[in-house]
């Protein structure tokens, strides 16, 4: 179905429920318990999972496909938000237009960054694009202000003029972002006993647009154009031997990517318009590569899961303050719960980015192949088990394996 | 990760069976609210959004204790501290209106997107009817802009750019702290006594929006008592070795530097033109001298004995004589140990403020709030009488012009201060060029 093989279909419609399941999925703990913390299902956040998804699959098609390790991939998701926030700014606050701007600035941008930083391979590639990255980022932050508002970052005013739109509502407000009249930071929510699921329009938004850009790229990965990208990773040389110009195919996935960050950052400036320069910093770009390969690089879910990972932390880890701590650890003798609170502090709080070290050094040091390769383990324990009980039925016929 | 998937989409669906019967009624019906967030069980939560990482973490870590402290004081706790000089007298350390206030935090990594993030978050999630804290303007602004959209009050914390509440001002948004041109306008006339009429300036300048407006507003009220303008400069705010930009300082023929940075920049560029023996220098027959015009304690620390008999501004310090102040200073100082910075103070004031706020308009929807703050005349907490101006929203105090101790006796007596600059020298126009182009907007209570 859709071009699909059977096992990516199913991959895709795992990922399709996993997404528009999320609301329940993301909100297992009643509402006023204290694991209610840990619950990450409320508009924001399941947008910034998806969207820095669609960032993480675009990353990967460059990446996982091609080998090129781009550390300036950031700076096409800046480049998008500012193109959408400039959309709203002049145009109107469809998000339509937003986001088809937002990918084109972006695949442009990425045309020219590609263009001179493919001449190049390996380290050399990696610190061109991160030079022309971080060049961005203080355009942005300084020198280009009248466009980006510099460190302040771009947002929406009442002077603005959108004229497929109103400059501010009946009420004297700004104008909310929307899609032909839903408005993205629109909710409804579902009361289930102690249990609250929020639906947002946004999400869902961003959730199609996902499924879409996944579905794009497993057609990406199983295409003639995407066996010559991985032909390139696995020996460049030979494929130029072989007189074959490898250096199109790596452009247009530079470019593919490109767009993807792009329609990233504009989906980020849909959901909430602002665009600042910090997006396009460098450790931006790097959180991306960190994405990626916690997920696992080169696999079709593995970013997905990279990027869902990250931003639990950054924005569940890292509200998790003293007093919380001392709230659930009160059934200690008060000496042993100021010790337990001593040390868990350093580790949520401020300290959440030492959590997600921790973690990520252990998921590269024992599964290099990412959250994937954890899944897989697991779920070949499971067939193991089961293969161990067919096996012994099929000794018994003495059929080769194979 | 799937099979949990199907387990727990599995134990949704049979819950869905059991609960629909149950839970009925309450499907779907989005409860009716008049506004963001109101406030319906026995508590409020309020929403503390400080730099937790990255350059301003340790003045995060300040404000998230007056925070805390705050929040004991209203809800009865300790023993009151400032709810006791306060002039208005309308909490009673019963929380606010009778609910118990709690409080989240986040982290706004001194960056607008993730403290808009972080600010989300407690919006959407938990509940919160209040945000506060920001470490930096470029924060402040943004996420001042997001409590607008999503209409819940923003109380600023630090932040001193003019355009917080000038060109970026909102209706749900308030700045207690004071700014660039307030602290311009509170120096121009000390330096005047100090080093004379006739001095000669050259600007170094983080090259971003708060550095910017400060120089502005510096040249401007140093102009008007005489003074020359030689250079401005521009530094790229990740500068941490500024000798390039001291060395062509002396060749200027200028007899002051201004530095118009913040945080580890001010430490480095201080540090550098120290040693550069600039304080030494004799240029047009008068001695050399150096400027801060934001000082914070934090900074000083860092600076260590650089920063003697060096003039700057300041919104508060603890070392002030007024009640508050000595209220305040005593609650903090017997929880933690030391005395506050001035970000707890203003983080500790506005926590307050909202509060009384909200008793006296009785209500929690932030147009009420803000219309019970503005226009709000009030003492007692620590800056003297201080209005809250309805025409921007900011606040109108003293400002104090201090100086880097010579001899200081510990590491809290870093600053000394020069001179309390009276609130009528410091008020400008709401329509003042360097506050123009915004616009309040009418406030929006969301929902």
């Amino acid at each position: 179905m859709l071009g699909l093989d059977k096992k990516d279909m199913t991959t895709l419609l795992v990922v399709a429920a996993l997404v528009l399941l999320a609301p329940f999925i993301l909100n297992p703990f009643p509402a006023n318990s204290a694991m209610a913390q840990f619950n990450a299902g409320y508009p924001d956040l399941m947008q910034r999972f998806v969207i820095f998804g669609i960032f993480a699959i675009g990353f990967n098609i460059l990446f996982g496909l091609t080998g090129y390790l781009s550390f300036g991939h950031a700076a096409f998701l800046g480049v998008g938000s500012y193109s959408a926030v400039w959309m709203f700014k002049l145009l109107s606050m469809n998000v339509i237009p937003a986001i088809l701007l937002s990918v084109i600035v972006a695949g442009l941008f990425a045309l020219v960054i590609g263009f001179i930083s493919l001449r190049r391979t390996g380290i050399y590639f990696s610190i061109l694009t991160l030079a022309f990255a971080q060049m961005s980022f203080n355009l942005a932050y300084s020198v280009l202000t009248p466009i980006t508002n510099g460190e302040t970052g771009l947002q929406l005013t009442l002077e603005d003029p959108r004229i497929l739109g109103q400059t501010a509502t009946e009420s004297g407000g700004i104008p909310v972002t929307n899609l032909f009249g839903i408005e993205m930071r629109g909710s409804e929510t579902l009361y289930f006993g102690d249990w609250s699921f929020q639906f947002s329009a946004g999400y869902y938004l961003c959730a199609i647009i996902m499924l879409i850009s996944f579905y794009i790229s497993v057609r990406i990965f199983r295409s003639p154009f995407g066996l010559m990208l991985r032909a390139i990773k696995s020996n460049k040389t030979r494929m130029n031997y072989t007189g074959l110009n490898t250096k199109p195919y790596a452009l247009a996935a530079f470019v593919i990517s490109g767009m993807y960050a792009g329609l990233a950052g504009g989906l980020l400036a849909s959901m909430d318009p602002l665009a600042g320069a910090e997006r396009m910093q460098w450790t931006a770009s790097g959180e991306v590569v960190l994405m990626t390969i916690l997920g696992g690089a080169g696999t079709l879910i593995g970013p997905v899961l990279g990027a869902g990972f990250i931003k639990y932390f950054e924005n569940i880890f890292s509200k998790i303050n003293e007093s919380v701590l001392h709230s659930w650890f009160s059934f200690l003798p008060e000496s042993v719960e100021n010790g337990a609170v001593w040390v868990a502090e350093h580790f949520v709080g401020g300290g959440w980015s030492l959590t997600l070290g921790l973690l990520f050094m252990l998921v590269v040091t024992f599964l290099p192949g990412g959250l994937v390769e954890g899944g897989q383990r697991i779920i070949k324990l499971f067939r193991r088990r089961k293969a161990d009980d067919g096996a012994e039925q099929r000794a018994a016929k003495s059929h080769p394996a194979e | 990760m799937s099979n949990s998937k199907f387990t727990r989409r599995g134990v949704i669906k049979t819950g869905a069976g059991v609960g629909a019967g149950l839970a009925l009624p309450t499907i779907f019906a989005s409860r009716a609210s008049a506004f963001t967030n109101e406030p319906t069980g026995s508590s409020v939560t309020l929403g503390f959004n400080v730099p937790q990482t990255g350059p301003y973490a340790d003045e995060g870590a300040d404000e998230l204790r007056a925070f805390e402290l705050a929040v004991e004081h209203l809800n009865g706790g300790g023993d009151g501290g400032m709810m006791n000089t306060f002039s208005s007298k309308a909490l009673k350390g019963n929380g606010i209106m009778g609910k118990k206030v709690e409080y989240v935090t986040g982290d706004t990594q001194t960056k607008s997107d993730a403290a808009r993030a972080s600010a989300k978050s407690m919006i959407e999630k938990d509940g919160a009817v209040m945000i506060s804290g920001g470490s930096s303007s470029g924060v402040a602004v943004a996420v001042q802009g997001l409590c607008q959209e999503a209409g819940v009050i923003f109380m600023a914390g630090l932040t001193h750019s003019n355009d917080t509440t000038g060109k970026d001002k909102k209706a749900n948004g308030f700045r207690h702290f004071f700014n660039a041109y307030m602290s311009a306008a509170a120096l121009a006339p000390v330096l005047e006594k100090l080093y004379g009429k006739d001095r000669r300036a050259y600007h170094l300048t983080a090259d971003y929006t708060w550095g910017w407006t400060q120089q502005e507003s510096i040249a401007a009220a140093t102009e008007a008592v005489g003074w020359e303008t030689v250079r401005n400069v521009l530094t790229p705010l990740a500068q941490t070795d500024f000798s390039s930009y001291i060395a062509p300082v002396l060749n200027s023929g200028a007899d002051v530097l201004v530095l118009n940075h913040y945080g580890g920049n001010m430490v480095n560029s201080l540090t550098n033109a120290v040693q550069f023996g600039l304080r030494d220098k004799q240029v047009n027959g008068k001695n050399f001298e150096i400027v801060v015009p934001l000082y914070s304690e934090l900074m000083a620390k860092g600076a260590g004995k650089n920063i003697a008999g060096i003039v700057g501004s300041q919104n508060w310090d603890w070392k002030l004589e007024d009640d508050g102040t000595k209220a305040f200073v005593k609650a903090f100082g017997e929880k933690y140990g030391f005395p506050p910075s001035q970000a707890a103070q203003t983080c500790y004031a506005q926590t307050l403020l909202y509060a009384d706020a909200v008793e006296r308009a009785g209500s929690f929807n932030p147009c009420d709030v803000g219309a019970a703050l503005e226009g709000f005349e009030f003492d007692g907490l620590g800056n003297g009488p201080t209005s809250y101006r309805a025409a921007d929203h900011q606040c109108f105090k003293d400002v104090l012009v201090v100086r880097g101790a010579e001899n200081p006796q510990d590491e809290f007596h870093l600053v000394e201060i020069v001179e309390v600059t009276p609130v009528g020298q410091v008020t400008y126009a709401p329509d003042h060029p360097m506050f123009a182009g915004g616009n309040l907007g009418s406030c929006n209570p969301g929902a």
